[in-house]
């Protein structure tokens, strides 16, 4: 190794430690190794966290009971654990939601990317991004204090808490997400397909809605499919505004209870550790957890899948 | 049929008029309706985010003085302030910056740097975009088991602590997201050089790539910051709404922060503590904007093209 160097002649100032780099090139690559790790010790965390709790759960209320009652008051001396009242609520309030922001997002998406020229584009993207960073405590309190009084100026039956302010305003809260990402992927369609479709006589509206969104289709829908996700897990639009009312069915007008919002209800009371309400928040963030994922891993396997691939 | 200008649709003869029917008129005012539908999905989403913001300052900026800023909370809403939600937001977001920041930079940097596209960089890859979609209220949940329950001798229970590692864990992936995004707008040309002095793989990275990238790194994790600052569903998961009446003094202490006092006061029926909820949300919107607008400044005074 030295005999090439010109180790002798040199200045004192050029001293190479080879050892001491390549033994601090080792520490610091497994310091931050075990950082990266530690994303990994997060899922096991929350899966065996999960799992513990909710087979403790599963001892004492039989899965049977979890599917098929009726009714879910797990505060009550006789209690009943039907998941099904709690994932309703969970549908109702996302299917508002998506109702909302998909259009909306889609379209919002479609204007950035197609229509904005470059100076109101500046403009629009960073307004977006304050609406995606606006806190869901933000939206918890305009659903509840301002939406749902303007609402019920015109639907009367409609409840102080509802899950139709809670879920309208859910959806404007993942607009940002549809629209950013469904950006990306109309953005990324290359020109000559537009190009192509305007030289055989198509106009612009004909040319997106039947060049440009089909083949950005597998990353759209992937947007969506994130969007329903992220309704799914939103906590404090729902507790705040949708209420405390575990009902089974789909009336948009009366007060539901999330699963978000039970977990909630729950940890705001004192419950004791160990207990089986305590062990029913776990079960409930297990049902909530699985959805998620499932979601999340269509949305990655729909990408995949369905990419269209040019050049 | 051979490929005709539609605009000059007046030309054709009858006999192709009959299977080519342009009717450019109609298309184009659909073309108008669709532009319009775009641009007004676009407006009516801001239109909501002015009407939040218009609706919030007119009903909180009247209560938002000094007094609110200096009092604790009180069960008379006139009273009442929000100094310990303040101190707390502000004391969890140094827990939360001390833990993500060399956690998730360093993460970052190992998956980019040390390790080439084996299955680990794989596995790890996608756990960390599954972490990324997992609901927030579930981080609560592992918040409640493993630091509020199981680590209870160390971190003191519903502490400073556990709401700040819970957040930190929260933010994680989205640091380590940004870091690699930002390091990857470092050229390899760079490195290479590194290379071909004879430096380090951890000698480039350090004197070469990471001072580079670094004003991309910091604008992300200032967005992941806004982000755990804004966060209220794990921090009551793990149980931190309660009512404190004094600033914590050391991290093992009960806390309270911004957006739980925010909720505790919209949750509340009487319109005065509505009003705190609005001047409370002012005082979080403000910190927001001013965390966003640091970063929006860092991403252009340091932006570079290579």
């Amino acid at each position: 190794m030295n005999s090439g160097l010109p180790s002798e002649q040199s200045s004192g100032l050029w001293q190479p430690n080879r050892q001491l780099s390549k033994r601090t090139e080792g520490i610091v690559k497994s310091i931050f190794g075990a950082f990266a790790l530690i994303s990994v010790v997060t899922t096991f965390g929350i899966v065996l966290t999960l799992i513990f709790e909710t087979f403790e759960f599963f001892q004492e209320v039989p899965l049977w009971r979890f599917l098929t009652d009726r009714q879910w008051t797990p505060l009550f001396s006789n209690a009943q654990y039907g998941i099904w009242v709690l994932i309703s609520a969970t549908l109702l309030t996302t299917g508002i939601a998506i109702l909302v922001a998909l259009p909306l997002g889609l379209l919002a998406a479609i204007y950035l990317s197609e229509y904005a020229n470059p100076k109101i584009r500046k403009w629009l993207k960073p307004a977006l991004e304050i609406l995606a960073g606006v806190p869901s405590v933000v939206f918890g309190y305009f659903a509840l204090l301002t939406v749902t009084p303007f609402l019920q100026r015109f639907i009367p039956g409609l409840q102080g808490f509802n899950a139709l302010s809670a879920g309208l305003i859910l959806g404007v809260s993942i607009i940002p997400l549809v629209a950013s990402l469904s950006e990306d992927a109309i953005y990324s369609v290359p020109d000559s397909l537009r190009q192509g479709a305007y030289a055989i006589g198509a106009t612009k509206r004909e040319t997106i809605t039947s060049v440009v969104v089909p083949a950005a289709l597998s990353g759209i829908v992937a947007s969506f499919i994130l969007a329903v996700s992220r309704a799914i897990g939103e906590t404090m639009i729902v507790s705040l505004a949708a209420g405390q009312n575990p009902t089974l069915g789909f009336n948009p007008l009366v007060p539901v209870m999330t699963m978000t919002a039970f977990i909630v209800q729950v940890s705001l009371g004192d419950t004791p550790a160990g207990s089986l309400a305590y062990k029913s928040i776990f079960a409930v963030g297990m049902t909530l957890f699985l959805m998620t994922l499932a979601l999340n891993i269509l949305s990655f396997w729909v990408v995949r899948r369905f990419r269209e691939k040019y050049e | 049929m051979t490929v005709q200008n539609p605009q000059i649709s007046g030309d054709f003869s009858p006999a192709q008029e009959s299977q080519f029917r342009p009717a450019m008129a109609q298309r184009y005012r659909w073309d108008r309706v669709f532009r319009l539908a775009t641009l007004i999905a676009i407006i009516i989403s801001l239109l909501v985010l002015a009407i939040l913001l218009i609706d919030v300052l007119t009903d909180g900026l009247p209560r938002l003085n000094w007094q609110f800023l200096t009092s604790f909370p009180s069960r008379r809403a006139e009273e009442a302030g929000l100094l310990s939600a303040l101190v707390g937001s502000i004391y969890l977001l140094f827990i939360v910056a001390l833990f993500s920041f060399p956690i998730g930079i360093g993460a970052g940097i190992f998956l980019e740097e040390f390790v080439s596209d084996g299955w680990l960089a794989n596995f790890i890859e996608i756990n960390i975009s599954n972490l990324a979609g997992v609901p927030s209220i579930i981080y609560g949940l592992l918040g409640l088991a493993a630091f509020v329950r199981l680590m209870e001798p160390i971190t003191g229970g519903r502490s400073l602590l556990s709401g700040g590692l819970t957040l930190a864990l929260l933010v994680l992936p989205v640091i380590i997201v940004s870091t690699r995004e930002a390091l990857r707008t470092v050229p390899d040309s760079l490195r290479l050089a590194g290379f071909a002095l004879g430096a380090t793989r951890w000698q480039v990275v350090r004197d070469q790539i990471l001072p580079l990238a670094f004003p991309g790194i910091l604008t992300g994790t200032i967005l992941a910051l806004s982000r755990a600052i804004g966060e209220t569903a794990a921090l009551i998961t793990i149980g931190a709404l309660t009512f404190i009446s004094f600033l914590p003094e050391s991290w093992k202490d009960p806390f309270t922060a911004l957006p739980i006092q925010i909720y505790n006061w919209v949750s509340r029926p009487q319109r005065p503590f509505h009003i705190n909820a609005a001047a409370g949300i002012i005082v979080l919107m403000v910190l927001l904007l001013l965390m966003n607008s640091v970063a929006i400044y860092l991403r252009n005074r340091f932006q570079r093209k290579f």
